[in-house]
């Protein structure tokens, strides 16, 4: 600023008193006190943009977790489902969902009934309260305890998003008039099975967990599967992009000549950190899917999209942190007679490691949340399989990412599924603060002080 | 200054251990030395003193070949070591400078332990067969650095924990554990007090024995105490290089007599 000018006004005066403020003294601090204040002013910005924020976030999003469920006593009727009466599997299997719907009908009629309620809806209707889900869940257990054929067992069946939404809010009687999906009466009858216990709101684990689900069935979509193809992609990103861009950096600063090749080298990877995300998406679906005929929608490939990605960003890290280390600990290890490696891997590498690890970790996150190019590289698919077994598997078969997934959501008609693009950022950023705040720490506990 | 009994120290007349031929350091377009002849006998203490920035340490740092890490220095000439030329393509620097010992002028222990920091150059250059031979030479090599009694009981502390003048003394007693031949040392007492000093003094004059020493320093004082040879060196030039007693007692050189004397500097 402007402290140091050179006027005479202050003479060094023999009998000015130190306990008096000279002019300049009360300039000086009237300065730092403003400059102070502006910077309070821009944290407090900055507090209050995130407040609102977050707290957009977890208004919008923490619906997500919770789910509309309806309990029902089924029968397993064996007329229905294993007319021979063998319990032969290929025969239980060739009843296809239609077939059950009617199980899923009586069981809601005789439910109602035998609370007393009054309605006057068809059983179709009524069994319109639950999901479309409901009879894939009832086959699902058939197949898979067809001893139970029979008897009547409590199920825990999702609601319909309409009823959900009626649940959390968002729908209300108004909003229903054009609504083929749900009429006034059956907001009656669920109104009646609130009361009566039937059904009820509770944490929905499917949310973290499931996969997602078509467009009709916004209530049993989850992130589990995105969330399991974003690992992957992790995976490959760090098993590349780490040795990779640590070696190149190494060998850069450590070892590479300082000339117009070396500079031109560092230029461009300054530039490349700099090429946006979607440039790469491009380049991935041109050199990896088009010309090397990896398989479209493969982690593996969104893997070796965002590693390119990744690289820069983990090579100027890495090079701060080489460049960190004191030269004088380079020249004390080749004073004792160690070779360049030596110098490199015994003293600098140590520490320089946190560094680096925090470079990687905040370009995985980046990674982690980058879209674009996912999306040019059709890592949107609807993908309602469920988690891969094999890591080969989780590689290269067709799956999306956490943040494609939430684009997938948003662009969905249905408001439910809105909900759930909320309820998929809060899982997002939870990944994503946890890393920084790894980053963070490692950075704080290691840092060193020469 | 005891100048008058240094004229009687007798000088060894041993064998030349380094050589230096017409050489010129460049760093860029800065022509830090200019046409330095200079022969290091063996067995002796050999002081580089000067005003600062008169290319002491940049010389120093050519005997052991550690200006091949700084890029934009250049050295032209020869320098031998007992006969052979370092500058040679065939020459490893790594070979050399396990021969050639450094103590640098910025004290620069590495932040391991003070344990490590003495036996990181006998771990790698592979002087101890085990634990308690490593464990030998780290105690010898603080004991003759005079620093034993003081970091004994924390072997395992931080080297970058320690004070300044500690740091100096670990990092003498890291250049001698891999028992160098020749062993350069920068103003390795900068920062010790008058006894620390005296017993690094009596170190160089112990090492004398087996090794050849060579020592910058702006102390005069202990250029006369512990030197045999004395090189004065003024902006890049090699003044004057004789024996200790005459340098001080009778310089040749007008430039030298007003910096002893403390007219330049
Ligand atoms: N790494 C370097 N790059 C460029 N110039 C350098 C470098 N090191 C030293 N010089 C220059 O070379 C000249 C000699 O430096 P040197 O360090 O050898 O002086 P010195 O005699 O050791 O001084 P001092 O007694 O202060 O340590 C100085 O002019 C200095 O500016
Ligand atoms: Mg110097």
């Amino acid at each position: 600023m402007t402290d140091f000018s050179p006027t005479p006004d202050q003479p060094a005066a023999a009998q000015s008193s130190l306990l008096t403020l000279s002019k300049r003294t009360i300039q000086r601090n009237a300065a730092e006190k403003r400059f102070k204040a502006y910077g309070i002013a821009a944290i407090a910005v900055g507090l209050v943009m995130l407040l609102v924020l977050v707290t957009t976030i977890v208004g919008r999003g923490t619906g997500a977790f919770q789910q509309t469920f309806i309990t029902v006593n089924v029968e397993l009727l064996e007329s229905k489902l294993d007319k021979n009466g063998e319990r032969n599997i290929e025969d239980i299997k060739r009843v296809t969902t239609f077939g059950y719907a009617p199980l899923i009908k009586g069981a809601m009629q005789q439910t109602i009934s035998d609370l007393g309620i009054e309605t006057n809806l068809k059983s179709k209707h009524m069994a319109g309260l639950l999901s479309k889900n409901a009879v894939a869940q009832l086959r699902a257990f058939v197949l898979e305890n067809p001893e139970k054929i029979g008897e009547t067992i409590e199920f825990r069946f999702l609601a319909q998003s309409r009823v959900d939404g009626y649940l959390k809010g968002r729908v209300s009687r108004d909003s229903i008039e054009n609504d083929k999906n749900i009429s006034a009466e059956q907001l009656d009858l669920t109104d009646a099975l609130i009361a009566a216990g039937v059904i009820e709101k509770t944490f929905n684990l499917d949310f973290i967990l499931g996969s997602d689900a078509s467009d009709q069935r916004p209530e049993a979509a989850g992130m589990g599967v995105s969330m399991m193809g974003s690992l992957f992609m992790m995976l490959v990103v760090l098993a590349l992009s780490l040795p990779i861009g640590v070696a190149a950096s190494i060998y850069l600063e450590e070892f590479a000549p300082k000339n117009w090749i070396t500079d031109v080298i560092e230029v461009n990877i300054a530039n490349l950190a700099a090429v946006p995300s979607i440039v790469y998406g491009i380049l991935g679906l041109a050199v990896f899917i088009n010309y090397m005929h990896l398989p479209m929608s493969a982690p593996l490939v969104g893997g070796l999209v965002l590693t390119l990605m990744t690289l820069p960003t983990i090579i100027i890290s890495t090079r701060a942190a080489l460049k960190a280390v004191p030269p004088s600990i380079r020249d004390a290890a080749l004073g004792v007679g160690a070779s360049k490696m030596q110098s490199v891997f015994h003293h600098v590498l140590p520490l320089a490691a946190p560094g680096i690890l925090t470079g990687t970790i905040i370009g995985l996150a980046q990674a982690l949340g980058e879209t674009a190019p996912l999306l040019l590289i059709g890592m949107v698919g609807f993908i309602a399989s469920n988690a891969p077994e094999t890591i080969g598997e989780g590689l290269l078969s067709p799956n999306s990412a956490m943040p494609a997934q939430i684009y997938e959501w948003a662009k969905r008609a249905d408001p439910a599924f809105y909900e759930r693009a909320w309820g998929g950022i809060i899982i997002l950023l939870i990944f994503l603060v946890t890393m920084n705040t790894v980053a963070v720490i490692l950075r704080r506990r290691f840092e060193r002080r020469w | 200054m005891n100048t008058m009994n240094m004229l009687d120290k007798t000088l060894d007349t041993n064998t030349t251990k380094i050589t230096a031929r017409d050489v010129n350091v460049y760093y860029g377009d800065t022509h830090a030395i200019k046409d330095v002849n200079v022969e290091i006998a063996a067995n002796t203490v050999t002081a580089f003193i000067g005003p600062s920035g008169c290319g002491k340490s940049t010389f120093l740092r050519c005997i052991n070949r550690m200006n091949d890490t700084i890029d934009v220095c250049r050295v032209t000439g020869d320098i031998l070591l007992d006969g052979e030329d370092i500058y040679d393509k065939r020459v490893d620097p790594v070979q050399l400078r396990a021969k050639v010992g450094m103590v640098f002028q910025k004290p620069n222990p590495f932040p391991k332990s003070i344990y490590d920091n003495v036996a990181y150059g006998p771990r790698i250059h592979g002087l101890s067969k085990n634990k308690s031979e490593m464990d030998e030479i780290v105690e010898k090599s603080l004991r003759r650095a005079a620093i034993w009694e003081e970091v004994k009981d924390r072997l395992d502390a931080p080297g970058t924990g320690l004070s300044g003048g500690q740091q100096q003394r670990l990092c003498i007693a890291r250049a001698i554990a891999t028992e160098p031949e020749v062993l350069l040392m920068d103003e390795p007492c900068s920062a010790l007090d008058p006894i620390a000093t005296a017993q690094v003094e009596e170190l160089i004059d112990e090492l004398r024995a087996n090794y050849s020493v060579v020592i910058v320093t702006h102390s005069m004082q202990q250029a006369a105490r512990v030197s045999q040879k004395t090189a004065f060196f003024h902006l890049g030039n090699l003044v004057e290089f004789g024996a200790t007693g005459q340098i001080f007692t009778n310089p040749e050189d007008p430039r030298t007599e007003s910096y002893i004397t403390g007219r330049i500097g």
